[in-house]
């Protein structure tokens, strides 16, 4: 077994990255340009922060399905308060858009806690009924450009330091995330939760109440990513963000996060969020129809969960000695 | 544990009799359910009590019954499979494909089919061989399958199937029979034996239950979970074939959310999500209760989407509700 | 018995309820400083709950616990840990993908200003205290990279980082070699000798008489005696637990002249086990003897079927067979009974009738389909034959007790009409009352024709059925014994290498 020193995962996701600019820049060399670069990453911030809800919720043995549908409502319901009060400074759209994201997440969280109802069946339920209401309160109807304020649309594209702001907050959510799950017994705890259900119960930790806190996380980050897409796209409707849940559970697969819980880290989650957005970017540059994409993240999703698995089988039983073993 | 033996004691096969059980059944409550919300339906509507007008409603669930009958079997035994309705877009794609090399309607049932089953033949590759969760596996090929889809038609359609093909999906076999009503009885009967009648459908159970324990006991278990993704693609190519001939057209997005239309069934059936229980009775009853539910508004003008949250509200529900009442029951009873 | 000093923690007339049973019915249990007491019981007599109770993990319905005198109440395993109260489980529960520190650590790491996690003062602690323990391994290591023995520090470690002062040790030796064990002892005595008040749970009198100061016996759920373990003798001590007399005498067996009926040769597996051999005769009871680890269970699931041999033949009745699962080897007469009966041998959810004929649908159905009569029929003979005490054949297995779903799963071996039956550590957790029954059955299967395999741990076990012991060691078979050869001395010897230096090898 290699030293756990280096994470092997995110070291090898890494390599994989570098390796796919490489291949682009083969073809089209200003892919690889710093600036083109910040631009993806700038494109890919709304994956990054929701495959870090994800994660966590992924970490408690939890899945969120509802974590697109919670960023439409949210996009939705903050438009409208936009165009009802223009005026609204925003900081309060920030606040009002991560509040109403962690009250969806903390009704997934609530059913699956306090009546255990499986998550996949609580979250598949939560996403068609968030997207149902936003037609109940939109009544079918967009929320154009032209309706919103300009402090509301421009706040994602404010450019600061060379970054725009979306870029930042991404970052921001990546570092606090990072030390909330490193330093932080609420970090602690849901890796232990995943990884050992029934010993953090004896270690004093309530496993239901940390899923919960989990699914409360993961829908406050689609609350706040939903303001930020609607606002970054000029533009709000029912279907905005259609099936991109299954683009954030796969970042995090593709990251290394295992679907059965407790293993799993903010560095493969982020990187696998970056390795599906420089696909998706690299497809029109090189002359692939857009149409691929869906195929290839499918894809990428089935050859990186057979390559964890594989890594992960190694624990068998040695019992047999070494030197003895060359029968 | 620790009285000695003495003579042999008799043991009854059963305590309760099963009329006894068979009344107290979730099923039965379901039944309760269906009947009520066709009796509220009937005075809501005048439109409802009409023969035709039911025939054509009930479009709104055999396909997905279809797909039900399987994936309640993966299900009880523990698994699931999301990408159905990503197999019915390629299964779909695959005979629009096929109709414009000029395959007739026996060649495009077989290219249906057989799409189905290999495409349940690769989910079961990676879950059985493989050895990996089929929650993950089968999200990835749900992007996979559509996404093939999407490489090969863009935003594009096939049409111009053969007239005949039409049989399928706008076919009735005499008066308001559907084709597919035909399909739906047939399907109910073959798999309510199947899983509920023979050692496969024993075996099911067991695997659902306790994997390890199947194992154990000499059961065959990745074959069985084999043959259960190979079913559920089956019954997806089924469908595709029904729903397509139905349309008459393929696009990419074809049965977009099906899957989880087809979970909600399986679940409010009173299949457990975690596997080890379920019967085929409750998913046709659920289906008829989905299939109500789905006319009855519409006859009332309220929009698709507006159904959905009916349905997801519905798939919380039916589990919620009864936890929910066992819960206070349990406050009520402490001193 | 009577006691000046006031106990650490005293537990007064505790009764705790379940649906249905009476878990706890007014026990009383005292735990002093720097001794240790020994709770003994039969399974089921409410161990485990008292366990829970002082941990926090339940709330008692009725009676006191006291902490130095003053009345307490733990709402949560938070609580009893900041009482300092702490417990060692059976299986270490802690988490692989943690480090070291951090599972020594987890809900009390050391914080910083900014209150989060001080990852520098952690490990720097957790260094000293494995250090302390005699731990030879870094606080950053990962803890699935560790074997059993070392996590079991780690979870000692956890113990003394909380600063206890009550230590629950609840079987801490059940997956320990020798060589652990008395590591364990010298450890117990440490933590003595700082003061701390030790609550030891274990199956095993001659740790029992080895480590404690007092003893506390229950019954049943309820109190029936405590007192000092240098008062009492061993016999005494086990008539009060079974409450009555148990005479140890293993079932009378006569000696097997008969034909092979299964013949290994060179059994061997890439990582587990290497050239096994032997032969078992019709109604011959072979035991496999060696220390937790030597490969025996893995050998026995290999022979069934669940992991594949690299190498080697398996001959029933002197045809060749190739057993590729565990079908393969009920078809050719070959099952298995395995040590973990919740997870692998009953399967809970299915009725009685459905586990029982599970593996026998061959016969029971017809061209695949399944005929009830028959089945019903099939498990009414094999459970009556076992004395299964069930309210119906429909019933959950589940809702049956420990030793009664132990029944339905040899039931449900007999049934296929096995020749050779494989029973991993049959009386494991088994209490002592049922023991002379499991044994009996197996004399009277082996009369019957039948060949057993026994996996037993337990030397008196081994040497009592056995006609012959095979000893394994490191994944190969150290010796045979028999008759004479057959002595507690020599399996202990063999089962260590005591020819050479005695070390397990670190899984």
């Amino acid at each position: 077994m290699l030293p756990r020193v280096i994470p092997v995962r995110e070291l090898i996701l890494s390599i994989a990255i570098l390796a796919l600019l490489v291949l682009i820049s083969a073809r089209f060399a200003g892919f690889a340009a710093p600036s083109n670069l910040l631009n993806v990453f700038n494109d890919t911030a709304p994956l990054i922060i929701l495959a870090l809800g994800q994660m966590v919720v992924i970490l408690t043995r939890c899945i969120d399905l509802s974590v697109a549908a919670n960023l439409a409502l949210t996009g939705m319901v903050v438009a409208m308060i936009n165009v009802a009060m223009p005026g609204l400074p925003i900081p309060v759209i920030l606040t009002i858009a991560i509040l109403l994201g962690a009250i969806m997440g903390a009704i997934n969280g609530l059913l699956v806690w306090k009546l255990a109802i499986p998550p996949i069946v609580v979250t598949l339920g939560t996403m068609t009924v968030f997207r149902g209401i936003i037609f109940l309160i939109s009544d079918g109807k967009w929320v154009n450009a032209h309706e919103m304020s300009d402090a509301f649309t421009g706040f994602p594209r404010t450019t600061v330091l060379g970054l725009p702001m979306l870029s930042w907050v991404a970052i921001l959510a990546v570092v606090i995330f990072g030390i909330m799950m490193a330093r932080t017994s609420l970090g602690r705890a849901i890796f232990a939760v995943g990884g050992n259900p029934h010993a953090a119960v004896y270690a004093g930790i309530n496993v239901g109440k940390t899923q919960f806190l989990a699914f409360v996380l993961s829908g406050a980050l689609a609350g706040l990513t939903g303001y930020l897409w609607v606002a970054r796209y000029a533009v709000a409707y029912v279907d905005i963000a259609g099936g991109f849940e299954l683009e954030v559970v796969a970042a995090c697969v593709i990251g290394g996060i295992s679907i059965a819980g407790g293993i799993g880290s903010v560095g493969g989650a982020v990187l696998g969020a970056i390795f599906l957005g420089v696909v998706k970017n690299a497809l029109p540059v090189i002359n692939i129809s857009p149409f691929w994409q869906l195929a290839i993240s499918g894809s990428a999703i089935l050859i990186a969960v057979a390559f964890n698995a594989r890594a992960g089988k190694t624990k068998g039983r040695i019992i047999l000695k070494s030197a003895e073993g060359s029968t | 544990m620790t009285e000695t033996a003495t003579q042999t004691r008799h043991i009854p096969d059963r305590l309760n009799s099963r009329a006894h059980s068979v009344f107290r059944s979730w099923e039965a409550l379901l039944l309760a359910v269906a009947v009520a919300i066709f009796i509220v339906n009937s005075f809501t509507s005048p439109y409802f009590l009409n023969a035709w007008n039911l025939s054509d409603a009930t479009f709104n669930f055999t396909e997905k019954a279809m797909i039900a009958f399987a994936m309640a079997m993966l299900i009880i035994a523990g698994e699931i499979d999301l990408s159905v309705a990503s197999i019915i877009a390629l299964a779909s794609t695959a005979m629009g494909l096929a109709v414009q090399y000029g395959a007739g309607t026996t060649e495009l049932v077989a290219i249906g089919l057989i799409v189905g089953i290999m495409c349940g033949a690769f989910n079961a590759f990676f879950v059985t061989v493989l050895g990996l969760p089929s929650i993950v596996v089968t999200i990835g090929t749900m992007s996979l399958f559509r996404g093939i889809s999407f490489i090969i038609l863009g935003d594009g359609a096939f049409r111009g199937y053969p007239s005949d093909f039409a049989w399928f999906g706008q076919g009735y076999v005499f008066w308001v029979i559907t084709v597919e009503m035909v399909i739906f009885v047939i399907l109910a009967a073959i798999y309510g034996v199947l899983l509920h009648k023979t050692n496969f459908g024993r075996a099911v159970y067991a695997i659902g239950n306790n994997p390890t324990g199947a194992l154990f006991s000499g059961i065959r278990v990745q074959r069985v979970k084999f043959i259960l993704f190979l079913l559920t693609g089956l019954m997806s190519g089924l469908a595709a074939i029904c729903l397509t001939s139905r349309l008459g057209s393929t696009r990419p997005s074809i049965a977009t959310g099906m899957e989880l239309e087809v979970v909600t069934m399986v679940v409010l059936g009173g299949v457990n999500i975690l596997g080890g229980s379920g019967s085929i009775p409750g998913v046709v009853i659920a289906a008829f209760v989905m299939g109500l539910v789905t006319f009855g508004l519409g006859l009332l003008n309220v929009p698709g989407i507006v159904m959905s949250i009916f349905i997801g509200l519905l798939l919380i529900g039916v589990i919620a509700l009864p936890r929910m009442w066992s819960i206070i029951n349990a406050r009520r009873h402490k001193p | 018995m009577t006691e000046s000093v006031t106990p650490v923690v005293s537990m007064d007339a505790i009764t705790k309820t379940f649906p249905g049973v009476k878990a706890l019915d007014s026990v009383q249990l005292d735990l002093y400083a720097g001794q240790v007491t020994a709770l003994v019981g039969e399974n089921g007599a409410g161990k485990s709950t008292t366990v829970k109770i002082l941990t926090g993990i339940y709330q008692p319905d009725e009676g006191t616990i006291r902490i130095d005198g003053d009345p307490i109440r733990f709402a949560n395993a938070n609580a009893a840990g900041d009482a300092g109260i702490t417990a060692i489980h059976q299986e270490t529960v802690l988490f692989d993908e943690l480090s070291v520190a951090e599972n020594i650590f987890l809900g009390h790491a050391p914080r910083n200003t900014f209150g989060l996690i001080d990852s520098r003062a952690m490990h720097e602690a957790a260094s000293k205290l494995l250090e302390s323990i005699g731990a030879m391994f870094s606080s950053r290591t990962k803890l699935r990279d560790l074997g059993i023995a070392n996590k079991h520090l780690v979870a000692i470690a956890r113990a003394l980082s909380v600063d206890a002062r009550v230590v629950i040790m609840d079987e801490p030796t059940a997956a320990l070699s020798h060589k652990e064990i008395s590591e364990l002892y010298e450890l117990i005595e440490t933590l003595k000798t700082q003061g701390k008040a030790i609550l030891f749970i274990s199956h095993k009198f001659d740790e029992i008489f080895r480590i404690a100061d007092h003893y506390v016996v229950f019954r049943d759920g309820a109190f029936v005696d405590k007192g000092l373990i240098a008062d009492i003798s061993q016999d005494a001590l086990v008539e009060m637990m079974v409450g009555r007399t148990v005479d140890h005498i293993f079932p009378e067996r006569e000696a097997t002249v008969a034909s092979d009926v299964l013949k290994v040769i060179n059994y061997g597996h890439p990582t587990e086990f290497a050239d096994i051999s032997f032969t078992l005769k019709a109604g011959e009871i072979l035991g496999f003897y060696g220390l937790v680890g030597a490969g025996r269970s893995e050998f026995m699931q290999s022979l069934f079927g669940i992991t594949r041999p690299s190498s080697g033949v398996c001959e029933i009745n002197g045809k060749t067979c190739n057993i590729r699962s565990p079908a393969d080897a009920i078809a050719n007469g070959i099952v298995y009974v395995p040590e973990d009966r919740g997870k692998q041998g009953a399967i809970i959810g299915l009725p009685i009738f459905q586990n029982i004929t599970l593996p026998s649908l061959g016969q029971t159905s017809k061209s695949g389909f399944l005929r009830l009569v028959e089945e019903f029929k099939l498990a009414r003979e094999y459970s009556e034959r076992l004395d299964l005490r069930a309210a119906s054949l429909d019933q959950d297995v589940g809702n049956l007790s420990g030793g009664n779903q132990q029944k339905v799963v040899i039931a449900k071996w007999l049934a296929t009409r096995p020749q050779v039956i494989i029973l991993d550590e049959p009386t494991k957790g088994v209490d002592i009352g049922s023991k002379a029954a499991v044994h009996d059955f197996m004399a009277e299967l082996a009369a019957q024709g039948l060949s057993i395999i026994m996996v037993s741990s337990e030397i008196p076990e081994i040497i009592g059925m056995s006609d012959r012991v095979i000893v394994m060691r490191d994944g190969r078979i150290e010796v045979e014994l028999s008759d004479k050869k057959l002595s507690p001395e020599t399996l202990v010897r063999h089962a260590a290498g005591i020819t050479t230096t005695p070390q397990m090898a670190e899984v």
